[in-house]
C-alpha cells in the first residue's frame, strides 16, 4: 500500500473528525437555553448568574470555546452531567461504554458466523429451493424492525418460556458469563435483520463473481465447481462484503441504541435516549461525538484494509 | 463440448456439483414475472389505503377510551383486541399509519427535491463546491438514519415535525448522488450538446432535458427512503423522541403496549406486524424496480 495514499486517507479522517466535532460543538451552542442558570436555582441572583457565566467560560468568543472544549474532549473529559449533579460525563460513560460494546461485539459475530454459510450456500444452490427458502427469509427478516424482534424475544422467551427475566440485567463485572447469557437475546434482536442484508449481499456478491472470465477458464481447465469457490471465488467475492460490513457495524450501533430500551440494559443508547428529554447537553454531547467518531473511524479502518486485501485498488488510485 | 458452443448450461451429473454457468446465475422467475414489484405495490396500496380510510372513518375513535373494554383479546367486536385504556387497536392502528405515511411521504419529498437540487447543480457544473459536497455527502450516507434522526432530534428536540425536517435533510445526500452521476454522464452526450447549441436554457438542459433519465433510479432510492422513513419514525415514536401522545403512531404503540406485553400480547402484535408489512411492501418494490433496471 501507498504510504500516499494512507496519508491522503488520514488527512481526510482527521477533517471529517474536526468538522464533526465542529459541527456538534456549534449545534449545543445554537440550543436556546442558559447553562449557567440550568445549574443553578431558581431564585439565583443576576450576580450569581454572571460569576457562573465567566467561571464556566461562557463568555469567551466562540472558537476560543470550541478549542478548549475539544482539547479536554481529547482528555475524555466532556464536563459534568446535568441530570445527575456532580457527575462527570467521563464517569456516566465508563459504565455505559463496557455495556454497548459487549451487545455490539456479540452481535457483530453472530452476525458473522450465521449469514457468511447461509451466504455461500445460497450462492451454491443459486435458483434452487434452497436458495429461495434463504432468499425470502431474509426478504422478511430485514423488514422487521430490532425493537419489534426485541419485544417478541422478550414476550416468547422472557415471559412464556421463561429463558430470562426480562429487565433484571446482570452486571458483567460481576459475573459475565450470566451477562453474557443475557445478552444473547439483545444481541440475537439486533443482529437478525442485518444478517439478512448481509446474506443478500454476499450472494450476489458471489454471483456477480462467478460471471468472471476466469472462473469459465477454471472450469475449462476442468476444476470442480467446489475448488473454484473456495480457492478462486470466495477471496474476490468477500472483499466488497468488508465495506458492506463497516456500514453494517454503524447499523449495529443504531439497532443498539433503541434494544438497549427494549431489554432494559444500561447501556451508551439508553443514556443517550433520557439524557436528550433531559436536556443533559453535555452528556448528549458526548455520546454523539463518540458515536460519529467510531463510525467514521470504522470507515477509515476498512478504508486501509481495502488497500491490503484488493491490489486492483492500489494501482488505480 | 458440444454443450457450450450451444450456449446450454453445463451440468456434472457424475458427482451432483453445483453448476455455476454464466446462464444460470439469474433466477428463472424473474424472467417470467416481477413477483417482488406485483407483491410489494399490493401490499403498499392496500396499506395505503387501510390509511387513507382511517383518515376519515375508523370503526371506533382512536381516542375514545372505555374502561368497560380494557386489554380485550382480539374478537368480533374488535378484530384486534383493545389496549390498555380499552381503545380500539384497529382503529388506532388505521389512524396511526396514516400519521407514518406522512412522515414517511414528506421526508422522501424533501430529500428528493433537496437532493435534485443539489446533485444537478453540483454534478452538472462540477469544480470545487461539487468537491466538498460530495465529501459532506460520503460522511452523511455513512451513517444509518436512525442514528442520524437521533443525533438530528438531539439537537432539534422532539415531535413530530422535528422528526420530518431531521428526516428529509438525511435523505438528501442519497438523491444528490443519483442525481449527480446522471448528469456527470449525460453531460457531454450528444443529446445536451446539440440542445445547447440550439439555444436551449441550462436550466432547462439540466431539468428538462437530463433529469427524466434518472427517473427509474430515483423511484428505486424513493422506496428504499419510504422503507428507511417508516423505520427511523417507528424507532423514533418508541423511544419517545417522534410522534407525541395522544397521537397514535405505529411506533408509540409498540411503547405503550411493552407494560403490557405479558397480558396483552396483540397490542404490540398488531402494530408491531403492521410496520413489517409496510416495510416489506416497500422493499419489494425498490427490488422489483432494481430487476426492471437489468432487464
Amino acid at each position: 500500500m501507498s504510504l500516499h495514499y494512507f496519508i491522503r486517507k488520514f488527512i481526510t479522517l482527521i477533517m471529517t473528525l474536526l468538522l464533526i466535532t465542529l459541527l456538534t460543538f456549534a449545534a449545543f451552542t445554537v440550543i436556546p437555553g442558559d447553562a449557567a442558570l440550568s445549574r443553578l436555582d431558581m431564585d439565583a441572583t443576576e450576580e450569581q448568574v454572571e460569576a457562573l457565566r465567566e467561571e464556566m467560560g461562557l463568555n469567551d468568543p466562540l472558537p476560543v470555546r470550541y478549542f478548549q472544549w475539544l482539547s479536554s474532549a481529547l482528555r475524555g473529559d466532556f464536563g459534568e452531567s446535568y441530570q445527575y449533579s456532580g457527575v462527570t460525563v467521563a464517569e456516566l460513560l465508563a459504565t455505559r461504554l463496557p455495556v454497548t460494546l459487549l451487545l455490539a461485539v456479540m452481535s457483530f459475530l453472530l452476525i458473522l458466523i450465521i449469514s457468511l454459510p447461509l451466504g455461500i450456500l445460497s450462492a451454491m444452490y443459486v435458483g434452487k429451493w434452497l436458495d429461495t427458502l434463504i432468499n425470502q427469509l431474509s426478504q422478511i427478516v430485514m423488514a422487521v424492525p430490532a425493537f419489534f424482534l426485541g419485544m417478541l424475544m422478550t414476550y416468547l422467551f422472557g415471559l412464556v418460556l421463561k429463558w430470562f427475566q426480562p429487565g433484571a440485567f446482570i452486571d458483567p463485572f460481576e459475573d459475565f458469563a450470566g451477562c453474557v447469557r443475557y445478552m444473547i437475546f439483545p444481541a440475537i434482536a439486533v443482529a437478525l435483520p442485518k444478517i439478512g442484508m448481509v446474506v443478500k449481499f454476499l450472494r450476489n456478491s458471489i454471483l456477480s463473481e462467478l460471471n468472471q472470465d476466469y472462473v469459465r477458464t477454471a472450469r475449462s481447465r476442468g476444476a470442480r465447481s467446489f475448488r473454484i469457490l473456495y480457492g478462486h471465488v470466495l477471496k474476490n467475492a468477500l472483499i466488497p462484503v468488508i465495506t458492506f460490513l463497516a456500514m453494517v457495524i454503524a447499523e449495529i450501533l443504531a439497532g443498539s441504541i433503541v434494544v438497549e430500551q427494549v431489554f432494559g440494559l444500561p447501556g451508551m443508547g439508553r443514556l443517550l435516549v433520557t439524557s436528550i428529554s433531559s436536556r443533559d447537553y453535555p452528556v448528549v454531547q458526548a455520546i454523539v461525538t463518540y458515536i460519529t467518531s467510531v463510525v467514521v473511524i470504522i470507515n477509515f479502518i476498512v478504508d486501509i484494509l481495502y488497500q491490503f486485501v484488493d491490489p486492483r485498488v492500489r494501482t488505480t488510485s | 463440448m458440444n454443450e457450450q458452443i450451444s450456449g446450454q448450461p453445463r451440468r456434472h451429473p457424475h458427482n451432483g456439483d453445483t453448476d455455476f454457468s454464466a446462464g444460470r446465475t439469474v433466477p428463472r422467475m424473474k424472467k417470467k414475472h416481477n413477483y417482488s414489484l406485483i407483491i410489494g405495490l399490493t401490499l403498499s396500496i392496500a396499506l395505503a389505503l387501510m390509511a387513507l380510510i382511517g383518515h376519515f372513518w375508523t370503526p371506533y375513535s382512536p381516542t375514545a377510551m372505555n374502561a368497560s373494554a380494557v386489554n380485550m383479546a382480539p374478537c368480533l367486536a374488535h378484530p384486534l383486541g383493545t389496549d390498555n385504556f380499552g381503545r380500539d387497536i384497529l382503529s388506532r392502528i388505521m389512524n396511526g399509519s396514516g400519521i407514518t405515511y406522512l412522515v414517511a411521504a414528506s421526508t422522501v419529498l424533501i430529500g428528493a427535491v433537496g437532493g435534485t437540487i443539489v446533485g444537478a447543480f453540483t454534478g452538472y457544473f462540477g469544480g470545487l463546491l461539487d468537491e466538498i459536497v460530495m465529501r459532506l455527502n460520503d460522511v452523511l450516507l455513512s451513517f444509518p438514519s436512525v442514528l442520524l434522526a437521533l443525533l438530528f432530534i438531539s439537537f432539534l428536540g422532539e415531535g413530530t415535525e422535528n422528526l420530518i425536517l431531521a428526516l428529509g435533510i438525511l435523505f438528501i445526500p442519497s438523491f444528490a448522488r443519483i442525481v449527480r452521476s446522471e448528469m456527470i454522464r449525460c453531460r457531454e452526450l450528444d443529446f445536451v450538446r446539440s440542445a445547447k447549441v440550439t439555444g436551449v436554457g441550462t436550466l432547462r438542459i439540466i431539468f428538462a432535458h437530463i433529469l427524466p433519465n434518472s427517473f427509474v433510479s430515483m423511484l428505486t432510492s424513493a422506496a428504499i427512503g419510504f422503507n428507511n422513513a417508516v423505520l427511523a419514525e417507528a424507532s423514533m415514536s418508541y423511544l419517545g423522541l417522534g410522534v407525541q401522545p395522544p397521537n397514535a403512531s405505529l411506533g408509540r404503540m409498540l411503547s405503550e403496549a411493552q407494560s403490557y406485553l405479558y397480558v396483552a400480547p396483540w397490542y404490540a402484535i398488531a402494530p408491531g406486524v403492521t410496520i413489517i408489512l409496510m416495510i416489506l411492501g416497500f422493499s419489494l418494490i425498490s427490488e422489483g424496480l432494481r430487476g426492471m433496471q437489468r432487464n
